[in-house]
Parts: structure tokens; sequence; C-alpha cells
């Protein structure tokens, strides 16, 4: 592959909003992305294989729940550094942020935040050191846009619960070490539940044949009478606030990791187009692959600005699910669009693994599904503002 | 081992260069600073040393406040403290001197320096700073290894490499070699969160000579466009390098 040129833009300035450790954050990871992640990506994409090896070193660049305090082994960093990573990772791949958007916000986050003290000195240091990589379970085969109706359930069996059910569509899965898993007690209350590989019963069958997200292992949470400990439950929460706290999380750092996407598209682009001769000069000198060009920035400013708005709320606690259910829509879809647009933009050359287009464009397809779909977060916002429920 | 690394503040390699006040000042509008790559590679193999023979790793600069994150890169990097001479860099020998200052006051047993700075390329510090503490100087020194009080230090040399040996305390002018372009180090989370606490001391310029003066800068005039001349035709091309490009 190509050496990897890439060079961010930032139309309004808007690094004058933020401080100089977190462009020493986005420096360090973007710096790491294109030393570890460029050069290897493309062919694990095409082999449709997991880079396992990363999983160290992002580990090593702190990757794994930056914002989780330093007693536990993160880095204690404020949620704008967290979004600046998410955004630099996916610029080189959104399977490799996937990767980092379960470890952190839907392994870590759940233990942190509704985890006892023991579980949390058990698993957080070893998940931020990577020497476990999670695993997240909520949705189900029948369960995807309505979470609250799982069917994946646990028994109180005295000194154990006793797991049963299966979760569908699960990053990292097959290769898994715990899984933080979302399911109904006989009351029929929603708890979280450590799970561990090798506990009786409990598998991960991969799911194949992937167009999308093909660096990242997709798979399966089979549970058949999965003797759990007691004390494996999170006890600070239950019921669907829980997981859906989880998501608020990782759906925040979508909404800037769909920025790096579309950033990657946009500067691919652009270099290219002037670049390319046609007719005797350089494509860019046409309207409409400038009008192209033109769009892709006003958008990627306005997500820019949309989302570093949300990490000032979300640093002070103000930020609401609905606020960040609006900029994981609103950035995925952006970044679908510039990623469309731009693989017109290299014509024949955008559909081959020489570019980074097609593979972002492929990428984005589950990224604008996974962690609500893009229809049911414009559905949160319609009952955010009107106050009626449209899906329920 | 108490190790001194110096470092400039520099335009990154892919900054465009501009120029104003007449030409008289460097502009610095829209322009990324790094920390200048042949001090980057001292700053590594300062802490190679370190995790070999135990010591300290302080990193000097000479220059205003806004060279602070670089400054703070370098300890988020594994210096373990920082050093901040507030003036303004514009000559050599004030520059060493104020480098003098620091080193007589803390004395270090090896004191790095890049050997040069790829912004103004002066190359001078290094080996002014080693005259003006009256210690070893190696320049373009591609290897160290240190034992004791003694060390082997390595230099590049028309057609070859030049293997010396001298005593501790000494100053070094490093470049790639010293460590390998792979070994540099990217910051991690937990190290910038480090560096917030890390000591970042700002101390006073004290009275030295500026023996030089900028009195204009000017950039290499823009490349002529290709002239394509046929393969077959080196009569012309001939006559062309002789009377236009006059290069035979």
């Amino acid at each position: 592959m190509a050496t990897d040129q890439f060079q961010s833009p930032d139309y309004y300035l808007l690094d004058e909003l933020l401080t100089e450790e977190h462009k020493l954050v986005r420096e360090a990871t973007r710096d790491w992305v294109k030393k570890e992640v460029s050069p290897i990506i493309e062919e694990y994409a095409q082999k449709a294989t997991f880079p396992r090896h990363i999983v160290k070193g992002l580990a090593e660049v702190g990757a794994f729940g930056p914002y989780i305090p330093q007693e536990y082994g993160g880095a204690g960093l404020d949620q704008i550094s967290y979004g600046l990573m998410m955004q630099e990772i996916e610029r080189g791949d959104s399977g490799v942020r996937s990767t980092c958007s379960v470890q952190s916000s839907l392994v870590m986050y759940p233990i942190f935040a509704y985890g006892s003290e023991e579980q949390r000195k058990k698993y957080l240091p070893k998940l931020a050191s990577g020497e476990m990589l999670g695993s997240f379970g909520l949705t189900e085969p029948d369960f995807g846009s309505n979470p609250s109706g799982m069917v994946t359930n646990f028994k109180d069996m005295g000194d154990h619960y006793l797991l049963n059910g299966a979760k569908l569509w699960i990053s990292n899965s097959p290769y898994c070490d715990v899984a933080v898993v979302w399911a109904k007690n006989e009351e029929g209350r929603i708890h979280g539940l450590i799970v561990e590989r090798g506990m009786e019963g409990f598998s991960t069958p991969e799911t194949h044949n992937k167009w999308s997200l093909r660096a990242s292992a997709t798979g399966e949470l089979v549970f058949d009478n999965v003797k759990v400990p007691k004390d494996n439950l999170l006890p600070n929460k239950s019921g669907l606030g829980a997981p859906l706290g989880c998501l608020d999380s990782a759906r925040y750092g979508i909404a800037w990791g769909a920025i790096g996407a579309a950033m990657d598209c946009y500067d691919t682009a652009l270099r290219y187009s002037k670049e390319r001769i046609q007719f005797g000069k350089p494509i860019a000198s046409f309207q409409l692959q400038q009008k192209k060009l033109a769009e892709m920035i006003t958008e990627i400013t306005k997500a820019q600005l949309l989302t570093w708005r949300l990490g000032v709320l979300k640093n002070e606690g103000r930020a609401t699910t609905a606020q960040i259910s609006m900029a994981k829509r609103n950035n995925v879809a952006m970044a679908l669009d510039v990623a469309r647009e731009a693989r017109q933009m290299l014509g024949g050359m955008g559909i081959t693994g020489e570019y980074p287009i097609m593979r972002h464009m492929m990428n984005l397809e589950s990224v604008v599904t996974y962690e609500g779909t893009h229809d049911i977060h414009l559905l949160i916002t319609g009952m955010d503002i009107t106050g009626i429920s449209a899906f329920k | 081992m108490k190790i001194l690394v110096c470092i400039s503040h520099v335009p990154d390699t892919t900054a465009k260069i501009n120029f104003k006040d007449n030409n008289t000042a460097f502009d610095t509008d829209g322009v990324s600073f790094v920390i200048n790559p042949y001090d980057e590679f001292g700053l590594t193999k300062a802490l190679f040393l370190k995790e070999k023979h135990g010591g300290t790793v302080t990193v000097c600069h000479v220059g205003p406040a806004s060279a602070e994150p670089t400054i703070r890169k370098a300890l988020a990097i594994g210096a373990d403290d920082a050093i901040r001479v507030d003036a303004e860099p514009t000559d050599g020998f004030f520059v060493a001197s104020q480098l003098a200052a620091i080193v007589k006051e803390n004395q270090y047993d090896v004191v790095i320096c890049g050997q040069e700075s790829i912004d103004y390329n002066g190359g001078q510090v290094p080996g002014m700073l080693a005259a003006l503490l009256d210690l070893p100087f190696v320049n373009a020194c591609v290897g160290l290894e240190v034992e004791g009080t003694n060390a082997t230090l390595e230099r590049e040399i028309d057609g070859g490499k030049e293997k010396l040996t001298a005593s501790l305390p000494l100053v070094l002018g490093g470049k790639k070699g010293l460590v390998e372009e792979s070994d540099l180090r990217i910051p991690n989370m937990r190290g910038i969160m480090m560096a917030r606490s890390k000591k970042l001391e700002v101390k006073p310029a004290t009275d030295a000579a500026k023996h030089t003066a900028v009195a204009q800068f000017e950039k290499p005039q823009p490349k002529a466009p290709v002239k394509m001349i046929a393969a077959d035709n080196v009569e012309e091309l001939v006559n062309l390098l002789h009377t236009e490009a006059k290069v035979i």
C-alpha cells in the first residue's frame, strides 16, 4: 500500500478550540495509526482477517479506556481526548475503531460504572493492557432495535446463576476473553453479567462472509446452561438504562470516529483530483468535482463543530442521549455520503484497494446500522422534541 | 547517570515556509511545530541509556512559551523534567551560552544535542556548548555506549565511521543512527497524562552576546518548467544543457 499521506482538514480553525493536550493526544494517535494501521489494514480487510497483533499496540498507545481513571489502568483523559482518539483510529479503519469502542465503552465502562470495586480491580487493568479482550452482548437474533424484548435469561440457582440464550452481531466475540452480557432475571429485569471464556456452555462462533468491517471479528455469544458465579453480576445498575448508558458512550465515540473516515475519504479525493489529468487539466479544475469537494468539506466542518460541542457537554456531564443520537446519526450518514462521492471522484481507482475509500464506504454500512440504526436515532430525536415515542 | 537533551522547536517538515516583515522573520502563521528530528533521535537514545543504566533525563529548550507543547511532548515520551530558558533563540552563541549555564548549574554526565536544527541549520550550538564547557565533543554522532565514566562513540566520516573513546562528562551532536527511526517513541495516553505533573522550570536568560542578526531571508527560485526533448535529439539536449542550464 502507498505511503499514508493523510493531512487533516481544519477549515474553521477548530484546533483553536482544543487544548495543547488534546492536540498531542490526536497527534500521537495519528502517528500510531500511520505506523501500525495504514501499512497493514488493506491486506487484512481483503483477507477478512482480524489483525489480532494490533490489540497490544492499541493498549500501549492507550486506546482502551482512555477516560477510565489511572488507578484502574486507564489514562484518566477527558471526553474530547477520547473522541479525538476514535476519530484518528477510524481514520485508519472503522473495524479497528470498533474494537476500541467495544473494549472502552461497552466493556470497561459498564464494569467501571456499574461494577463492584472487586470487579473493577479484577478486570479493568487487564482490559486496559490488552491482556484481556472484551465483547458486549445486547443484540439478539430477534431483538435488534427493540432490545427490551430480549429472551436471554438467567436463573438464581442458589450459589450461581444459570445463563441461557444467544447474542448476535457481536464485535470481538470470536477472540474475546470476557463478555459483558445483558440478560433478564426471573422477574424480567435486565442485568449485566460478566461471562468468561472457558465457562462451560459458553461459545463464540464467528460470523463469516461480511462485506463490511472485514478487519474486525464479528460473531455470536451462545449460552447453553452457563454457570455464572454470583460475583460476576454487575451490582450497581439494572434495567434497560444500564446497557443504554454504555451505548451513549460508544455512540459518542462513533460520532467522532465517523468524522475520521470522512476526512480520510475527502483528503484522498482532494489529492487525487489535483493529480488526475483529464482533458488536459486536473479534474479538480472541473466544476462538478469542485462541487463534490466543497460539499464534503462543508459537511465535515459542520460535523466537527457539532461533535466538539457535544464533547464539551459530555465533559460537563450534560450531554443527553438524544444529543448523542443526533451526532451519531448525522456524522455517520455524512461520512457515508462523503465516501460515496469521493469514490466517484476516483473513478475506477476508487473501487480498488490502492485507496482506502471503498473500504471506508463498506465499513460505514455497518456503522450506520449498529449502535442504533440511522432510523432509530431519528426517532429518538423525534421523541425528544415531541415527547411522543414513535417506536413503541 | 544525569542526561541533558537539548531540544529545538522546529516547523514540521511538510510546513509551507513563508517570511514576513520584509523577509526578516519567519511567518509562523498556520505552521505546526515538532521536536527537531535530530534531537528526537537524541532524546530516544537518552531514554535507552536511562533504562539501561538508571538515572534521569532532562530536556532543555531555549525559546518562548509557544514551544511548551513540544517540551510537553518530550515529557510525554518519557523525559523526567524540563527546563525552558525564556528567550528568543536567534543566535547560536547566545543559545549555547544559555545551555552552558544550565549544564554548569546542574552537572550532567551526558549532554545530547542534535547535530543541527532543521529550521535554520546553523549547526553551531553543540560545538560552541562543548567549547564553553571545555568538554569532549563528538559531532555527527551515530553511536554511543557508556560504561562507568567512559563512553564509546561512533561518528560518520567520509566513506566510513570513526570510533572514539571519551570520558564523561561529554557533549555530542547526534543524528539518525544514534537510534533508528523505528525506535522513535510515540507518546501514549498515560505518558501524556503523566507529563501534566512533570516539572517544567522556566528560567530567565543569562546575559550573553548575540553575535549575529538576520538581515534578510530569501526563498529559492521556483523551479522552471520541464522542457521535453525528443529521445533521439541528443544534440539539442547537449546544446540546452550548455547554453541554458549551464551545467556542462
